[in-house]
C-alpha cells in the first residue's frame, strides 16, 4: 500500500519479538502516524515461531502485512528467515544478528532491541525518538542495557 | 516507504473532551481487547466476568488493571448467568469468552434474550477464524440469529471502544442482551484509539431489585408473550439500524460495491481502494433497506466476509442479488491477498506458508513424565483442552482424542463401555486443573453413576494455573482474578464426594517410576481411580510462590 511502511519482526517465543514490535509501533505513534500492529497469540508461549507485523503511515487499513509487501524483515532467530521470506517485498531488506557485532552484547536478551538499532538506520525517525520509546516501553531496570544494545545495533 | 513522516503533527493529542465522565485527550495504541475493557470501565460496568480463552482473555485482565471489578468464573455458562443476575439487579455487566465458550453459555443466552433486563448485558464472543489457538472455527454470527440477540462487529480498536458503549446503550434501550462479536485480529491487533471521539452514553443507574415476574420467570405461560416481545424488539432494532451511525458508506466507484463487516472491512479498503463500500457495524438484525439502497447505486455488489457466508446468504434471501466468495475462502482467515483473489475470481490453489517451529511442552514441564508413562503403558488417551494437548506431537504422540473442554472424561467412559476389555483397560482420561473445574466435574459424577465394567482412570494434571491461555487463576488455585486469596476448591475432595474410592495425589516429577507404577496399578484393577498429578507449571511456579507469600502477609 502506498505511503505505508511494513515491518515484520520474527523469532521464537520468549525472544522479545512482541517487545520489539511494541517499541517500533510506539516510535511511529509518537511521530503522529497511524499505526497498526498484529500477531497471533497463544501457542507461541510454548517456544513456537512468532512473527509480529507493524505497519505505519498516514492511514493504515489491514493490521497484517500482505505477502510480498514487507519493507523490512527483522529476525531475532536467523533460522526464521526461510519461514518468513515470502512476506518480504522484492526490494525488502532483511535485518539479522550477523549485521552487527552481536557477540559484544552485554545480555543476549537484548538482541531484539539491538536489531531495532540496525533497523533504525533504515528509517527516518530521529535517534532520540527510539531512545524515548525504549524508555517508555521497558521496565526501568532494563533500560540501560537495552539502550546500550540499541547503540551497538545502530553502530 | 512513507516519505512524509515530518509532514504529520509530531505528537498525537486531540482537543480535550469529556466522554462518559472521563477526561480523555490522549491518543493510545491499544488492542481491541483493551479497548473493550476501557469502554466497559468508562461506562461504569459494575461487573466483568468470563472464562479465559484465546483471543478473549485480555479483556477482563485489562478491566481489572483499570480498577474494574473482574472475575474468572469456572466456565462461560456460570459467567453468563452471573452477568445476567447483575443486569437483573439494574447494573451493567459484561461477559467475555472465546467462540467455543459461547457453546457452553448458549443455554442461558437463548432464554436471557426473552427476559426484560434493566441493566445492560454485553456478551463478548471472540471468534478465531483460522484457528490460531482453537479446536474449531465456528462462526458465532450464527448464534446472534439463533438466539435473537442483536450483534455489533467492530473492525479495529476505535470501534471496539465505541461499539462496546453502543452495545450498552442498545441493551438498556431495548432491555435485551447484546453480542459484541470480535475476531482474533480485532482482539489482538493494536490500533489507534481516541477515546475523546466516542459519543457519550447515559450514566448507569443504581442497582435496585424491582419484582417483574412475567418478564423474568420463563415458564411457558410467560415465555410465549416474552418471545413475541423479543421479536417486536428485534424489529424495532432493525428499523433503528437502518439509519444508525454504526454502519457507514465509503463512496467510491459505481462499478463495484462491496458489503462487508469486522476485520474484513480493513482488508477490503486495502485490496480494493477504488470500490464503494457499505460497512455494516450491526450485523444482526440487518438493515435490509440500507443494503438495498446501497446495492442500487452500484453496478455489481460483492459480499466480503470471513468464515461462513452469513451476510451473503441473508442478503440473497432478502432478494438482493450479490456475488460472494467461493467455498475455499470459508476456511481460514482473510487477508488483503485473499480478498484480492476473491474479487478477481481467482480460485487457483493458494501458496501455503511454510510451517514454523511448532510449539512443544516446555523442557522440564511436569506433563512430560506423565506422557512418557502413558506412552510406556500403551494407554489409549482421551485428551482435553490445554497445554497437555501438545503431547499429541512427537516425541510423545500420546493423545488419541481432543474435542472440547471436559470431553476427556465422557469420551473416555464411552470408549471403556464399548471397547473389548483388553483395550478398554488401557483407556485413560487426561484433563488439566482449570479444565476440570470448567467441565470435568459432571464427567466424574457420570463416571461414579454409570461405571464401565473395567473401571476407569482419570488423570488430572494439576499445574496450579490455567497455563495455555497465559496463567489465569481458577477455583482450584485459591486466588481470584487479581490473585488475592479466596476459597480453594479441592480436586481430590470433589472426586471423593462424587463417589470415587481410589483417589491419589502425586508429584509425577519427583519419582517418575513411582508415578508409572501407580498408574499401572490403577489400570490393572476394574475400579474407578482418580490420580491428581500435582506439579506447579514451570513457567508460573515463581509467580505462584510470590502470590502465596503476598497473600500470607495479608492474612
Amino acid at each position: 500500500m502506498r505511503g505505508v511502511t511494513n515491518i515484520v519482526i520474527a523469532g521464537l517465543g520468549g525472544q522479545g519479538v512482541l517487545t520489539a514490535s511494541d517499541i517500533v509501533a510506539d516510535v511511529a505513534l509518537h511521530a503522529g502516524l497511524d499505526v497498526k500492529k498484529s500477531e497471533l497469540h497463544g501457542m507461541s508461549q510454548r517456544g513456537g515461531s512468532i512473527a509480529s507485523d507493524v505497519r505505519f503511515g498516514r492511514e493504515v487499513f489491514s493490521p497484517m502485512v500482505p505477502v510480498g509487501e514487507a519493507n523490512f524483515l527483522v529476525v531475532v532467530e536467523p533460522d526464521q528467515v526461510p519461514v518468513n521470506a515470502a512476506v518480504l517485498s522484492p526490494s525488502g531488506i532483511i535485518v539479522e544478528p550477523s549485521q552487527f557485532p552481536a557477540d559484544k552484547l552485554r545480555s543476549k536478551k537484548s538482541l531484539n532491541v539491538a536489531l531495532l538499532g540496525t533497523l533504525s538506520r533504515h528509517l527516518k525517525f530521529p535517534e532520540e525518538a527510539w531512545i524515548a520509546a525504549i524508555k517508555r516501553r521497558l521496565p526501568e531496570k532494563l533500560v540501560e542495557v537495552n539502550l546500550e544494545a540499541f547503540a551497538l545495533g545502530r553502530g | 516507504m512513507d516519505e512524509s513522516y515530518s509532514a504529520v503533527p509530531a505528537s498525537g493529542t486531540d482537543a480535550t473532551s469529556l466522554t462518559n465522565g472521563v477526561q480523555q485527550s490522549s491518543v493510545e495504541l491499544v488492542s481491541g481487547n483493551e479497548a473493550v475493557a476501557l469502554a466497559a470501565f468508562d461506562a461504569g460496568v459494575s461487573l466483568g466476568t468470563g472464562y479465559p480463552g484465546t483471543p478473549s482473555t485480555e479483556i477482563l485482565e485489562a478491566f481489572d488493571s483499570l480498577g474494574g471489578r473482574a472475575q474468572w468464573a469456572p466456565n462461560e455458562k456460570v459467567a453468563l448467568e452471573v452477568a445476567l443476575g447483575v443486569s437483573l439487579a439494574g447494573a451493567r455487566s459484561i461477559v467475555t469468552m472465546k467462540h467455543v465458550g459461547l457453546n457452553v453459555a448458549a443455554d442461558p443466552l437463548f432464554t436471557a434474550a426473552y427476559l426484560e433486563l434493566p441493566g445492560a448485558l454485553v456478551v463478548v464472543s471472540a471468534d478465531d477464524p483460522g484457528m490460531a489457538s482453537s479446536q474449531n472455527e465456528q462462526d458465532n454470527r450464527r448464534y446472534a440469529v439463533a438466539a435473537g440477540v442483536p450483534m455489533l462487529e467492530p473492525s479495529d480498536s476505535q470501534e471496539a471502544y465505541e461499539f462496546t458503549l453502543r452495545a450498552i446503550e442498545i441493551a438498556e434501550r431495548w432491555r435485551k442482551p447484546v453480542m459484541l462479536r470480535m475476531t482474533t485480529r480485532v482482539c489482538h491487533a493494536k490500533t489507534v484509539l481516541r477515546r475523546g471521539r466516542a459519543p457519550s452514553i447515559p450514566s448507569p443507574r443504581a442497582a435496585d431489585f424491582r419484582r417483574d415476574i412475567p418478564a423474568r420467570v420463563m415458564i411457558p405461560a410467560y415465555a410465549r408473550p416474552a418471545h413475541k416481545r423479543l421479536r417486536t424488539a428485534l424489529a424495532q432494532i432493525a428499523e433503528w439500524n437502518e439509519t444508525a451511525d454504526v454502519n457507514r458508506i465509503v463512496d467510491g466507484s459505481p462499478a463495484m460495491g462491496i458489503i462487508t463487516s469486522g476485520i474484513s472491512y480493513q482488508h477490503v479498503r486495502e485490496a480494493a481502494p477504488e470500490a464503494s463500500v457499505l460497512k455494516l457495524g450491526m450485523t444482526y438484525p440487518l438493515p435490509f433497506g440500507l443494503i438495498r439502497r446501497f446495492a442500487s447505486t452500484v453496478e455489481r455488489v460483492f459480499v466480503i466476509e470471513e468464515g461462513d457466508p452469513y451476510l451473503a446468504e441473508a442478503v440473497c434471501a432478502a432478494g438482493i442479488p450479490v456475488d460472494a466468495k467461493t467455498e475455499m475462502f470459508r476456511l481460514g482467515e482473510l487477508n488483503v491477498g485473499r480478498v484480492r483473489r476473491i474479487l478477481a475470481g481467482d480460485v487457483s490453489p493458494e501458496p501455503q506458508p511454510l510451517p514454523g517451529k511448532p510449539p512443544a511442552l516446555c523442557p522440564g514441564c511436569g506433563h512430560r513424565s506423565v506422557f512418557s508413562s502413558l506412552k510406556n503403558l500403551n494407554c489409549i488417551v482421551s485428551g482435553d483442552i490445554g497445554c497437555y494437548t501438545l503431547a499429541v506431537l512427537p516425541p510423545f504422540e500420546a493423545v488419541d482424542s481432543c474435542v472440547c473442554m471436559g470431553a476427556s472424561i465422557g469420551v473416555g467412559l464411552g470408549l471403556r463401555h464399548a471397547l473389548p476389555p483388553e483395550q478398554a483397560k488401557r483407556v485413560v482420561s487426561v484433563i488439566g486443573d482449570s479444565t476440570f473445574f470448567h467441565s470435568g466435574i459432571t464427567g466424574l459424577v457420570e463416571m461414579a453413576y454409570n461405571p464401565p465394567p473395567t473401571g476407569h482412570v482419570v488423570l488430572v494434571l494439576d499445574n496450579g494455573t490455567t497455563a495455555m491461555t497465559g496463567f489465569q487463576e481458577h477455583p482450584g488455585t485459591g486466588r481470584t482474578l487479581d490473585h488475592s486469596a479466596t476459597a480453594k476448591a479441592s480436586i481430590e475432595g470433589l472426586a471423593r464426594a462424587a463417589g470415587v474410592r481410589n483417589v491419589h495425589v502425586i508429584d509425577p516429577t519427583l519419582d517418575p517410576a513411582a508415578f508409572e507404577r501407580l498408574l499401572k496399578e490403577c489400570l490393572d484393577k476394574p475400579e474407578l481411580s482418580v490420580i491428581v498429578a500435582r506439579r506447579d507449571c514451570l513457567l508460573a511456579a515463581r509467580t505462584i510462590r510470590e502470590y502465596e507469600r503476598m497473600n500470607a502477609r495479608c492474612n
